[in-house]
């Protein structure tokens, strides 16, 4: 029996004019809004994740708080990191290393064309290996920079594969001019994922110390933690060490103390926050879209009155003419939901890999079943609840008043 | 004759319609008995109240006084969904205007009812093919109503009505929108109906019809129960009282 409303509903939808199935627009776009907008958010947080370009999870980074929020990490702050936070933070139990970086923006010239890159600091000794395995760091052609390289960089690895920030490719042998002095590349890395890993310059720290004219400062401190479970003691015993140094209270830290979970958190904080907004403004428009299926259906009835009263003279119950209805009142929002999700899902796909390439990073887009179960079946109650009104007035006709038509 | 079952009986029945401040009398106070196996006409002229009364022959409404019986049912004691079913099971209407559902395909619209009684998809195929070719159309079976003559159309529904195999064949002017050719056709389908033991019940105001096919004439007029005649040979009908069907 219920095959046979689900056949009968298809049958009448075959035949139901322009006017119908734009009443399903509401559903259509709200259910394309959540499809597409929850699989771009998805593929956007696995994009900012591979931002980050941190592999290791043991790693902390500090950096202090500036009035300018422009430039490179740590640049803008007034009050600089230096040399003995370094020392310093090493000192603490949990920690296992801390490395000081410079992270600097200057001017870079190359086959006569200008442009502001940004520069990175590798420390010297022990610690380059340690900066290199915490970034995952490899060569991609040439090599990486050792100790006593003055005048040498590398570059990260857009530099080499895309030719259209200065008109040619950058190759290991060709010469750069970093803040108007002569550099030479040596290497480029491998494609990380990461956009400033692939477009930053890396340089030997005392090199780019000279070339900044920074004497003590750091920009940022990469910490690495004895053991994951560590860090979260780890980042509260730096930041009450650098409270004492720099002689703030809780609660007014001029530095940052960040673990990559916690920026992952706050990215998917504010994600989850324009997501559930979109939610809001999608639930608006199925519900814009419910009521075009009221209306729709409610004209249905008073066009098929005389189908009604057929029905009813050849042996429906009141009970099968309502379900009657109510099916095809779900079917309709189903087919609303169908197409919504057939577009979201495409414009979910395409978007996800369209921000890849956009910021440089290779998305693997994901579609999500479950989503898309979820909405599916979402538009179909939506369908048969908007239908629930019209059905009991179809079904309540009295036979021979809905025999005259 | 009186030993036979009584498929349909109305008794005292009136039904009244508010119209604004008056009260229409459509039907007044008629007693009405449908024995298995009869071919019965109600007649009369236009306002008469001979669609009210198919209306409450068929139970497709209530009366206002009086009671319908329907295969010894007091019609106003079943519930809605009761009620359905048993109409469903017992009459098959055949209307002037055809009434076929337009979206549904001819085997569609005779298995129809059959759905609404609850029999299996394939013994409704199987039994509305069977009707098609009853009717002569099993060469029409896919065809929308649209894609059908008046006359085809008509022998849908005939093949409709009988889809339940219902005990009777209730048909509202069934000849009113077709031409005498065609009319003719489906009276001697009814006929046919008639001939293997189906009761039927036509309403009409074509005189010639009445005469030549029923057994019993119920002659209506302003609402009330004129006559009753009964064909005692061709062409010639006799007046009996209605107390002589016996109430």
């Amino acid at each position: 029996m219920r095959g046979d409303y689900l056949r009968l509903s298809v049958k009448n939808l075959k035949h139901r004019g322009l006017r119908s199935w734009l009443t399903l627009l509401g559903i259509f776009i709200g259910i394309v809004a959540v499809v597409s907008l929850i699989s771009l958010g998805t593929g956007l947080k696995l994009a900012v994740g591979a931002q980050f370009g941190v592999s290791s999870t043991e790693v902390i980074t500090v950096q202090a708080g500036g009035i300018s929020g422009f430039g490179a990490p740590g640049s803008g702050a007034v009050n600089k990191l230096t040399l003995d936070d370094v020392d310093a933070i090493e000192k603490i139990s949990s920690v296992e290393v801390a490395l000081p970086r410079i992270i600097s923006s200057g001017k870079m010239e190359f086959n006569d064309r200008i442009s502001i890159g940004m520069i990175g600091s590798v420390p010297d000794g022990e610690e380059r290996k340690l900066i290199y395995e915490v970034l995952d760091i490899e060569v991609e052609v040439g090599r990486l920079l050792k100790d006593g390289d003055t005048n040498k960089v590398v570059l990260g690895y857009n530099f080499y594969a895309n030719g259209d920030i200065y008109g040619k490719k950058i190759l290991p042998g060709n010469k750069i001019l970093i803040m108007d002095e002569k550099f030479q590349v040596i290497g480029v890395t491998k494609k990380s994922g990461s956009f400033i890993l692939d477009n930053v310059v890396m340089m030997n720290e005392d090199k780019l110390r000279e070339l900044v004219d920074y004497e003590e400062d750091v920009d940022l401190i990469v910490v690495k933690v004895k053991n994951k479970d560590l860090m979260d003691k780890a980042v509260e015993d730096i930041e009450k060490l650098l409270r004492q140094r720099r002689d703030v209270e809780i609660g007014k830290e001029d530095f940052e103390v960040s673990t990559p979970q916690a920026m992952m958190e706050t990215v998917n904080n504010i994600l989850g926050g324009v997501q559930a907004f979109i939610v809001i403004i999608a639930s608006i428009s199925i519900l814009v879209g419910a009521l075009g299926i009221v209306n729709t259906m409610t004209t249905s009835v008073l066009e098929r009155r005389k189908e009604i009263g057929i029905m009813k003279a050849i042996g429906a119950k009141n009970s099968q003419i309502f379900m009657q209805f109510f099916v095809e009142s779900g079917l309709l929002g189903l087919i609303g939901g169908i197409a919504g999700v057939v577009v979201g899902v495409a414009i979910g796909y395409f978007g996800t890999i369209g921000i890849g390439s956009f910021i440089g990073t290779e998305i693997r887009p994901n579609i999500d079943f479950v989503l898309i179960g979820g909405a599916l079946i979402g538009s179909f109650v939506v369908g048969s609840i908007a239908g629930i009104v019209p059905a009991m007035d179809a079904a309540k006709q009295n036979p021979v008043e809905a025999l005259r038509g | 004759m009186e030993k036979r079952k009584v498929l349909i009986r109305l008794d005292d029945v009136s039904k009244f319609y508010h119209m604004g401040e008056t009260i229409v009398k459509a039907l007044n106070g008629v007693d009405f008995k449908v024995y298995e196996g009869e071919f019965i006409a109600i007649m009369g002229p236009s306002g008469s109240g001979k669609s009210t009364a198919m209306n409450l022959v068929g139970s497709l409404d209530v009366p206002t006084r009086g009671k319908v019986y329907l295969d010894g049912n007091d019609v106003s004691e079943l519930k809605e969904s009761e009620l359905a079913q048993i109409r469903g099971m017992k009459i098959g209407f055949i209307f002037q205007s055809f009434n076929l559902i337009p979206n549904l395909t001819a085997k569609e619209n005779i298995m129809l009812p059959m759905m609404f009684q609850g029999t299996s998809i394939e013994e409704r195929e199987e039994k509305a093919v069977g009707l098609l070719k009853l009717v002569g159309l099993n060469d029409r079976m896919d065809h929308y109503p649209g894609q059908l003559s008046g006359g085809e159309r008509q022998r849908v529904a005939i093949a409709r009505s009988l889809a339940n195999d219902p005990e009777v064949v209730l048909a509202d002017e069934p000849t009113g929108n077709l031409d005498t050719k065609t009319g003719h056709i489906v009276m001697e389908f009814l006929d046919k109906l008639h001939g293997e033991g189906k009761t039927v019940i036509m309403v009409t105001h074509d005189l010639d019809l009445a005469k030549k096919h029923a057994e019993i004439v119920y002659w209506l007029r302003d609402g009330k129960l004129e006559k009753v005649t009964r064909k005692i040979k061709k062409d010639g009908f006799k007046r009996i009282d209605n107390p002589v069907r016996g109430k």
